[in-house]
């Protein structure tokens, strides 16, 4: 069986641990267009800000494709499937043969057409390795930054940043930060926090021109800066997938064994949707934890075996200088809220199922919630009122509770 | 592959693995000289309500969401015990997030902390398990 | 508020250069002796609440902890000793009726420590019990007179009911009630391991032990409760309770607060009721009532079970056994004065009855000058502390022993002698839930069934030692004692010679 696999990050990594769950000899082939060996793409703003280096940020030890029986081709582009003689097309001509093939491409930054957006220079993207690297080069103590979009790569390059420039404005059109995971509360505390530093933010306004190092904001203000990140979203890398027929909307749409709808060939990471359980609609749910589970499933698929995916929810755990933030869930029903200085723990729950949390600060066993709301626990069968204070299994029932503690689980 | 196995109906609460797991993880000799005047913070707890206690700690799940989900890579299965590279590990705490048994936590050390299974430190087998006094925490195959 | 003129018995010393305030002992003491001061993180102890169970020093991890006797004392009096001072005291502060458990501590020669055990040299070999076969199992019941034989020769089986036990011990009686499930859930599994016997008490039997029937003797006392047929047939024997070491003479009394759930339903009496068991049975007044217990008890049960008859040992024992020997029972059990209980007046434990080494040894002589020795097998209870108590008793003529304290010791009882407090915090003597489950019977009935697989690797030694292979070979074999310090008189009741002789 010849695997191939395009994409080398976690859902590719969870992939080959997947098929090889199930097969130890198939031929697997990871393609990718970035020349590295496996890295967590989540920790280049830990590399900026020193928290990590290049051998530490290996995503599996650097033995992973000899030990796991992978052929890699790193730095070449896939340019197309031939799906009738089931091969993929790279950039340098050449064609590798496929019997089962996984398209983990991710996604890719989205730049709005901002007036004047040319006459910037100094403009960076913040999503791989080589945007850190090129990024840290034009870092110095008397630079200014400019962030647009408060969201999570933002912030987390502001974060990464932070102590190698002069000063960072974050210009987001939302009135919050982080706006896709916390509500109103949550994002005041966190902004507040952040705010400690020297990181600014201008929030519920866009830029509606740049002119070399001036932003000219909606608002009718102004940011002069020396180097400009556009984070203000990303958009799954779905054409290859496209190109051929295949069934895409917002990101490639696969079944819950990770099938596309072409024979043969799967998805997996931040290039596909998933069923979100938490709120019961397709939705694309870019989180390493969610790739890594796609990418096993589909492997295991691949090589035979049975596997379902049906658990995604959004879930993030996030710091920002020492602060911790664990959302999971949608924000929707009744709310649980209990607040204290400067932390604060939000429930969401309808239809006697928690639908989501948000925790600030207090993040502890933050897992047995995630769990309610993956596993849609019905709030009736435990103690809610305890659990609403704090995340226990005392609040399950005692057969629960020898099942999970005296058992293999 | 054998476990730490928990019965709450032994359990007496007394917080004793609470004492040994701390004090093994410390590489200390004496159980005084190592913990006197420290705030400990194990890797197993007791949760206790008011007539029912008992500890909780790394199912070493055959599953593991943590490991999974880990981000950086520090989360690995080696023969089946799930092990902590404290340097890989930028405390993201998205092992706290998965973790349906609350059995990971932040810890001093920059890292975060869970059962080993004392495979790391001068133990070498379950202290919770040797230091417990009414049979309530066991390690064995199941 | 009145002077109080009682001062702690004891002190409890922590080392606080081991103290790591894990707070083990405060949430280990029940009777709240330990505390944890917030303020300025130390620990306080309060030891006017202290029994000196050892709990808190047992499970102390840095062994910070041990309870000494306080040296604060009272002008030095032979007479007017610190007990005897404290006891008045408590009494004329309370009005009430001195309580005590477990056996009586009191300064009375402990014959068994005057008594020595022979070895053969030269002249008879000894044996090796790892070489050679040696015999520990005993048969407990009436043994025929003679053989019989059917018209065509062949033997008739004329022997009546008997209990088969793999050793010599047995545990004796403790209720369900006075002691807890776990402990008796620990007892009746190390018997069926052990292949001896429990004993119910008065409390009945709980319906998750009749699993272990062929293992129990259930006992019918002056209460009667929890008595009914399927109880009586669940066990292996039937024990009559006329009376008990600790406190010959008297009932008992459970306190109402302690009958509470399953205790009160295998007891048969409602819940927060009293159970108050006779001094005497009302229905006993003679040998001859008697008779008719036994009786009436062995009709029940189809003459399928032995019945047993336990007595204090008490100053005309060898008369009062030669009764029972006669009344139709098939074992007399005597119990000495320093047997356990779960609460008795002090006044008695410390002061009725006599030493379980005098009555058996009268016991044994006066049914063999009877001719009725085969009528029945003697059980000598009341502090039988190790092997060589065994083998000691067993030579004096027991058929075997009933142990008690000793069985509780090995599930971790410390002797602090509190158990009519209900607050026994190694999970024996209480009906607390949290108190109960201190006691794992996984481990309580290992430790049980190691206690006794030691002592009868012991008791083949000292056997050996002597030449003798057998249990039935050494029983009532007193040429195998030597006294020490006795008297001509206590040589006497004893049926021994003296050292040297």
């Amino acid at each position: 069986m010849k695997y191939v696999i395009i994409g080398n990050s976690t859902a590719a990594v969870g992939a080959i641990e997947g098929i090889r769950q199930m097969d130890g000899s198939g031929e697997i082939t990871v393609i990718s267009n970035e020349k590295y060996h496996t890295y967590s793409r989540p920790l280049i703003s830990y590399l900026l800000q020193g928290k990590t280096d290049m051998e530490r940020m290996k995503y599996r030890p650097a033995d992973f494709y000899e030990k796991n029986g992978c052929r890699t081709i790193l730095g070449k582009k896939v340019i197309g499937i031939r799906k009738a003689v089931r091969t993929v097309l790279l950039d340098d001509g050449s064609e590798i043969p496929y019997d089962r093939l996984m398209t983990a491409t991710g996604s890719s930054p989205f730049i709005p057409g901002f007036d004047g957006l040319d006459s910037v220079k100094c403009k960076f993207t913040f999503m791989t390795l080589e945007d850190a690297f090129s990024l840290r080069e034009a870092l110095g103590p008397d630079k200014r930054v400019l962030i647009i979009g408060a969201g999570l790569i933002g912030l987390k390059c502001a974060e990464g940043i932070a102590d190698h420039v002069k000063g960072i404005t974050v210009v987001d059109l939302s009135t919050r930060i982080l706006s896709s995971i916390l509500d109103d509360s949550s994002a005041a505390i966190v902004q507040k926090h952040i705010e400690k530093t020297n990181i600014a933010f201008i929030l519920g306004q866009s830029v509606s021109r740049f002119d070399g190092q001036t932003a000219y904001l909606s608002g009718g203000g102004k940011v002069d800066f020396d180097i400009l990140v556009a984070a203000v979203g990303v958009r799954p890398n779905v054409s290859l997938i496209s190109d051929i027929g295949g069934e895409t909307d917002r990101g490639i749409v696969t079944d819950e064994y990770m099938r596309t709808s072409i024979e043969g060939i799967y998805a997996a990471g931040d290039c596909t949707e998933s069923y979100d359980v938490s709120c019961g609609q397709r939705r694309v749910l870019a989180l390493l934890p969610n790739a890594y589970r796609q990418g096993e499933c589909a492997g295991i698929n691949m090589a035979g075996g049975e596997r379902k995916f049906d658990r995604a929810i959004p879930m993030n755990a996030i710091g920002f200088f020492g602060l911790h933030v664990i959302t999971a869930g949608s924000c929707t029903g009744e709310v649980y809220e209990e607040k204290g200085d400067g932390s604060l723990k939000k429930l969401f729950y309808d239809d006697d199922l928690l639908k989501g949390y948000i925790l600030v600060r207090d993040v502890e066993k933050a897992g047995i919630y995630t769990s309610l709301i993956q596993n849609r626990v019905a709030l009736g069968d435990i103690d809610f009122e305890l659990i609403c204070e704090k995340p226990s299994l005392m609040a399950f029932s005692r057969k629960y509770r020898q099942q999970k503690l005296g058992g293999v689980v | 592959m054998k476990r730490v196995y928990v019965n709450e109906k032994w359990c007496l609460g007394c917080r004793l693995c609470e004492y040994n797991c701390a004090f093994a993880n410390t590489g200390e000799r004496n159980m005084a000289l190592a913990l006197r005047n420290l705030e400990i913070s194990p890797r197993i707890r007791i949760e206790e309500g008011s007539d029912i206690c008992f500890a909780v700690s790394c199912r070493h799940c055959e599953e593991p969401l943590c490991v999974k989900g880990c981000i950086t890579g520090a989360l690995s299965i080696e023969d089946g015990i799930i092990m902590v590279d404290e340097d890989k590990c930028v405390s993201c705490y998205t092992c706290i997030l998965s973790c349906p048994y609350g059995a990971v936590s932040p810890s001093e050390h920059g890292a975060v902390q869970k059962c080993e299974l004392c495979v790391k430190n001068r133990s070498g087998a379950p202290a919770c398990v040797a230091g417990c006094p009414n049979g309530a925490i066991v390690y064995e195959e199941r | 508020m009145p002077v109080d003129f009682m001062y702690p018995e004891y002190e409890i010393a922590r080392n606080d250069s081991r103290c790591i305030r894990c707070r083990v002992c405060e949430r280990q003491c029940a009777n709240e002796v330990h505390s944890y001061e917030e303020s300025g993180n130390f620990m306080l102890s309060d030891e006017s609440k202290c029994v000196n169970c050892h709990r808190c020093v047992s499970l102390c991890p840095t062994r910070a902890l041990k309870i000494v006797k306080s040296d604060h004392c009272f002008k030095e009096n032979a007479n007017w000793n610190q007990a005897a001072i404290k006891e008045i005291y408590k009494q004329s502060g309370s009005g009430g009726v001195l309580l005590s458990s477990m056996g009586n501590p009191e300064r009375y020669p402990v014959y068994w420590d005057k008594m020595l055990i022979n070895a053969s040299q030269v002249t008879n070999p000894s044996i090796d019990p790892l070489r050679e076969p040696m015999e520990t199992k005993v048969f407990l019941g009436k043994k025929p007179e003679r053989i019989e034989r059917g018209p065509d020769g062949s033997l008739r089986n004329n022997l009546t009911p008997q209990l088969e036990l793999a050793m010599p011990v047995m545990f004796s009686a403790m209720s369900y009630g006075s002691i807890s499930y776990n402990a008796h859930e620990s007892l009746a599994r190390a018997s069926r391991e052990l292949g001896i016997f429990y004993n119910t008490g008065e409390g009945g039997l709980h319906e998750d032990f009749y699993q272990y029937g062929e293992n129990t003797i259930v006992q019918v006392a002056s209460g009667r409760f929890g008595v009914h047929r399927e109880y009586l047939e669940a066990g292996a024997a039937i024990e009559i309770k006329m009376g008990q070491g600790a406190k010959p003479g008297i009932g008992g009394h459970l306190p109402g607060e302690k009958i509470v759930g399953d205790i009160s339903k295998t007891r048969m009496i409602p819940e927060g009721s009293d159970a108050i068991s006779p001094a005497p049975h009302h229905d006993i007044y003679s040998i001859e009532d008697l008779r008719q217990l036994v009786f009436s008890l062995k009709e029940a049960t189809q003459y399928k079970k032995p019945v047993i008859v336990k007595v204090a040992a008490v100053h005309n024992i060898a008369a009062i056994a030669s009764g029972i020997a006669r009344s139709g029972a098939d074992i007399i059990a005597i119990d000495g004065f320093r047997g356990g209980t779960g609460a008795a007046p002090t006044r008695i434990r410390d002061n009725v009855g006599i030493p379980i080494e005098l009555a058996l040894a009268s016991v044994d002589a006066r049914l063999r000058d009877e001719g009725i020795r085969n009528n029945v097998s003697l059980v000598a209870g009341g502090s039988i502390r190790n092997s060589a108590d065994v083998v000691k008793a067993i030579a004096l003529g027991a058929d075997a022993v009933y142990i008690a304290t000793g069985a509780l010791l090995a599930l971790g009882c410390h002797l602090c002698r509190s158990c009519q407090s209900g607050k026994c915090n190694w999970g024996i003597a209480t009906q607390r839930p949290e108190l109960v489950k201190r006691l794992n019977p996984d481990m309580g009935f290992r430790r049980l069934v190691n206690l006794l697989t030691a002592w009868n690797h012991e008791i083949k030694e000292l056997m050996g030692g002597m030449g003798i292979n057998s249990i039935e070979a050494l029983k009532g074999n007193r040429l195998m004692l030597r006294g020490t310090g006795l008297n001509e008189n206590e040589l006497g009741i004893l049926g021994i010679s003296h050292a040297g002789e």
